[in-house]
């Protein structure tokens, strides 16, 4: 499972385009691993092999007619199920959306394929996202390929599992809390959260509108940034994209951490971390030092209540994202005598649990009389975050922390306590309530001997910056 | 309507028995006519075929996000400033309220901190209406029940046109300063002739492209305000009227029986005159507002806001002060040429010398609202310089114009060529005479004092000339053989 040289994105792309293999040999053999392991991992909701075989032989042509062939071309990519594709069922690992085939493509996935990318599947995640294990899903959960026993994390557990089986080199997840990088740390790859603004949501089934972001899985921190600088840009779909054009990012993996200041957040290595992972932490910090980074100590006292905060603003947001769902124009209904009676018994019968659960705390989080108490007490508690990080930004050009406390945890573990659940993302919340970007880098194992993944944090627009430390990471494993 | 404040500007007198006074305060939508839709490329039109303009953004499909339309926006600011609002930095937020019309299930719109604050609308006669906001947001779908006769709770099924789902709409929230069902017109009746005026929408209260609600509460003079209830459904400047007066009334008549007023919204019924209960709103609604965080603030520039101001023409209240003051009228006395369009033509002849009585009178009488357009000022003046010089009587006057419009011709032309000429007083003189002397009877009543027989005369004369005879001229006449 560990990425050989030729299997990465950069790699295929990189053949694709000489002609020294073909677009569909690429796609079949990873569809025939699909075919091998999927029935075992469930990574995806749809495996789209007719479609996927089609656009790898649409690109083979195109290179027979003399065409230029994207930066992606004939890279197997996986889709996290709540990215619309045009005329392909677009789920959310929800019942709700029973049926509904999008008329049109998220901007990513337009982006993707005009790089010459090739979509093999959609893959699960905790019903609209929300969850941090995919055992939300209302079709069963993605098992952990490094063992089988075990969550792959959430909610883009499908997207980090079919990365880590080797299904495609390169999917893509979405990150409201942690989404992208809990699952990569415990399935042992690359994932990023790149900041907010800087890849179009246009597409992307929201969550929670504020916090929400697309970003990459890769086996390897240049993959990441393959598919960032692919997805990346500004798009006038989106009013909160950022009006700047994607970013150069691999040119500038390779200039190492000499001179860079790095700082360690205090706040979250101590209490609630299993002590392997904080070790593991520790070792990268030591790698950072032996490669020239001036690694010390950082403080941002406001992400201690970054947890609190976001279980407010997100399900405040999704509350009403989730609104829509009523039966009347697509998806689920469940007939009843007249339309509010519809509308409730469809939501009643199309929503799991969680979903649920986060959507009566958000109605209840913006109820007059309440407001101040919860959701404008949360907005200021985001605004001291932001303010925390500038501060430790003044410091240090990124900053270090684990990704998740632990490695993967058994099936059922954290499910009969939602609270227990909600921990697991006390590290990644506070990037997404910032806006910045942040990326967790698989850092060798914990006891269990299961991937443990350490997160680079960095201020809004300075992926370089982190990817360049996170590429010196993976050097030093 | 939160303030109590009891002193008013003004309170004119609303017919209301037992010294009862109306409180009314009017919430107006208006769908600006801009090419798209507010947060799509969608055609913003009306009249197509069901479903037919309509796109993911605004059938609030899974992933599709809104766009904040340019044009709408600054239309909306172009509205604020002509309302004298103050136009801040703002921000969209979310209305959540579940609506099979509503796509999203909840509607854009803005909440507490809306694009433009605080402005008036001024009354023909001078009085100022406040405007407490005009705030922007979208337009809902449009469903109909079918079977049942149409109401829902007996319908078959409905069916729901999501055409107009993400027009672009300004509320225009009105301070509840008006206090008769005429200022009300008045008040709907300005507000109209400025959007006209600025080009920001058709303002078709028939169609809906104008849609009035009056919140209407009564209470004796000078004492706080009384419970209100907000009238919807009115289709027209009648209708208004009549909801107003109705509503009052039934008020007054629950709180002399010594009942109390429900707050709650009613339903006006044109046809049987009456308001009827849609629903209470004792439970203020819950619609859990937040700021829309797919959308950015708005923060116009101060060459945004210098261009928007620079693009206001003059305003109704403008040209009826102007037009007063040339004519030596008062403004609501000017207000007829205005709301016709006519007051700058009225000036241009004013200005070219012409009597400024005898202006108003052709503008108001004998001109039609889009007659101005074909209608040379100076040749205006030039006619009515004949008029009152003698050389054409007001008969004749008002036949040169209706064919100066007709043609575009020159006054002093197509009177030769009708062969008017005035007529000389020795020759219409002997005319008069000949008419007394066909009916003496009628003249000694005349002479009595019965002035029903005045007709009998001038027609005589009327007959002689081909109507050419100025009738004034001749009522002039009898009386002076009269007196002897
Ligand atoms: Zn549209």
């Amino acid at each position: 499972m560990s990425p050989t040289s030729a299997s990465t994105a950069t790699a295929i792309a990189e053949a694709v385009r000489s002609g020294e293999r073909s677009a569909r040999e690429v796609v079949d053999e990873h569809l025939a691993a699909i075919e091998a392991r999927e029935p075992e991992l469930h990574a995806f909701n749809l495996v789209m092999a007719d479609e996927a075989r089609a656009s790898a032989d649409a690109i083979d042509r195109a290179r027979a007619a003399g065409e230029q062939l994207g930066p992606l071309a004939g890279v197997p990519i996986a889709l996290k199920d709540n990215l619309c594709t045009r005329g392909i069922p677009t789920t959310c690992s929800s019942r709700i959306l029973e049926g509904w085939r999008p008329p049109y493509d998220a901007t990513v996935v337009q982006r993707l394929a005009a790089a010459g990318a090739v979509a093999v599947g959609k893959t699960n995640l905790d019903e609209f996202a929300m969850g941090s294990s995919t055992e939300n899903s209302a079709f069963g959960p993605t098992r952990n390929p490094h063992d089988t026993s075990r969550v792959p994390g959430g909610s883009s557990g499908g997207s980090a599992a079919a990365v880590a089986a080797g299904f495609a080199p390169l999917s893509l997840g979405s990150d409201t809390g942690g989404s992208i990088r809990q699952p990569a740390a415990l399935c042992g790859v690359v994932g990023v959260k790149p900041t907010y603004g800087s890849v179009s949501r246009y597409g992307l089934v929201a969550f929670a509108s504020s916090l929400d972001q697309i970003g990459p899985f890769a086996t390897t921190v240049d993959d990441a940034a393959l598919l960032l600088e692919v997805i990346a840009g500004h798009d006038p779909l989106d009013s909160t994209s950022i009006p700047q054009p994607a970013p150069s990012l691999r040119s500038e993996l390779g200039r190492g951490v000499e001179g860079l200041r790095v700082g360690v957040i205090r706040e979250l290595t101590g209490e609630g971390i299993a002590p392997d992972v904080a070790r593991r932490v520790t070792a990268a910090a030591d790698a950072l030092a032996v490669a020239g980074a001036k690694v010390d100590e950082a403080s941002v006292p406001a992400v201690a209540y970054g947890l609190s905060a976001y279980y407010l603003i997100a399900p405040a947001e999704a509350s009403s994202n989730l609104a829509r769902y009523d039966g009347v124009r697509y998806g689920l209904r469940v007939d009843a005598s007249n339309s509010p009676e519809m509308m409730v018994a469809s939501r009643t019968a199309g929503f799991g649990d969680e979903v649920k659960r986060r959507i009566m705390l958000g109605t209840y989080a913006l109820s007059a009389g309440y407001y101040d108490a919860y959701y404008g007490k949360a907005q200021r508690v985001r605004t001291l975050i932001i303010r925390d990080f500038a501060a430790a930004y003044e410091d240090f050009d990124v900053l270090l922390s684990p990704t998740s406390p632990t490695t993967a945890f058994a099936f059922g573990d954290k499910t009969a306590d939602p609270l227990t659940m909600y921990l697991n993302d006390i590290c990644t919340i506070p990037s997404n309530l910032s806006g910045d970007p942040a990326v967790s880098v698989p850092y060798g194992v914990g006891d269990d001997g299961l991937p443990v993944g350490v997160q680079v944090l960095a201020p809004a627009m300075q992926e370089a910056t982190m990817l360049r430390v996170a590429a010196a990471l993976e050097a030093s494993r | 309507m939160t303030d109590t404040t009891t002193t008013d500007l003004a309170a004119p007198d609303a017919g209301l028995p037992g010294g009862w006074q109306m409180v009314i305060g009017l919430e107006v939508h208006c769908e600006l006519s801009t090419a798209t839709k507010l947060f799509c490329g969608c055609p913003n039109q009306f009249g197509s075929e069901p479903n037919t303009n309509v796109c993911p953004v605004c059938l609030g499909l899974p992933g599709s996000l809104p766009v904040a339309n340019d044009a709408a926006v600054t239309y909306a600011m172009r509205l604020g400033r002509a309302l004298h609002c103050e136009v801040k930095p703002s921000v969209f937020a979310r209305k959540n309220y579940f609506y099979p019309d509503q796509p999203k299930d909840y509607q854009i719109s803005q909440f507490d901190q809306p694009t433009n604050i605080e402005g008036w609308l001024e009354l023909p006669d001078g009085i100022r209406i406040g405007i407490e906001r005009a705030h922007i947001e979208e337009d809902t779908g449009k469903t109909s029940h079918v079977g049942g006769g149409g109401r829902i709770h007996e319908a078959g099924y409905s069916l729901v046109d999501y055409n107009r789902a993400g027009v672009p709409l300004v509320e225009i929230v009105g301070k509840a300063d008006l206090r008769t069902p005429e200022q009300a017109r008045q008040y709907v009746a300005e507000l109209r002739s400025i959007i006209l005026a600025i080009e920001v929408s058709d303002a078709k209260m028939e169609e809906g492209s104008m849609r009035v609600d009056a919140n209407v509460s009564v209470r004796k003079a000078d004492e706080p305000y009384g419970t209100r209830c907000e009238i919807k459904n009115l289709n027209s400047l009648r209708s208004l009227v009549r909801a107003l007066d109705y509503e009052a009334r039934r008020q007054i008549e629950l709180l002399e029986d010594g009942e109390r007023v429900i707050q709650q919204t009613r339903h006006w019924d044109e046809a049987d005159g009456r308001t009827h209960t849609l629903r209470s709103k004792e439970e203020a609604d819950d619609y859990r507002y937040f700021a829309e965080p797919d959308l950015v603030p708005l923060d116009p520039s101060a060459e945004t806001l210098a261009a928007i101001d620079a693009s206001i023409p003059t305003l109704p209240a403008d040209r009826r002060q102007a037009l007063a003051t040339a004519a030596g009228v008062t403004p609501v006395e000017a207000a007829m040429a205005v709301e016709r369009g006519l007051d700058d033509l009225a000036l241009a002849a004013i200005e070219a010398g012409a009597n400024p009585a005898r202006v108003m009178t052709h503008v108001e009488h004998n001109l039609a609202a889009d007659e101005a357009v074909r209608l040379d000022a100076a040749n205006f003046a030039g006619l009515v310089t004949m008029e009152t010089s003698g050389e054409l009587t007001a008969t004749q006057a008002k036949q040169v114009l209706a064919e100066m419009v007709e043609t575009g011709g020159e006054p002093g032309a197509i009177a030769a060529a009708r062969g008017f000429e005035a007529m000389e007083t020795g020759a219409l003189e002997s005319l008069v005479d000949e008419a007394i002397a066909a009916d003496p009877e009628a003249w000694a009543k005349f002479c009595a004092g019965d002035a029903k027989v005045t007709g009998a005369f001038v027609g005589y004369v009327m007959k002689a000339t081909k109507g050419q005879a100025d009738g004034k001229a001749v009522t002039e006449l009898l009386r002076r053989r009269a007196a002897g």
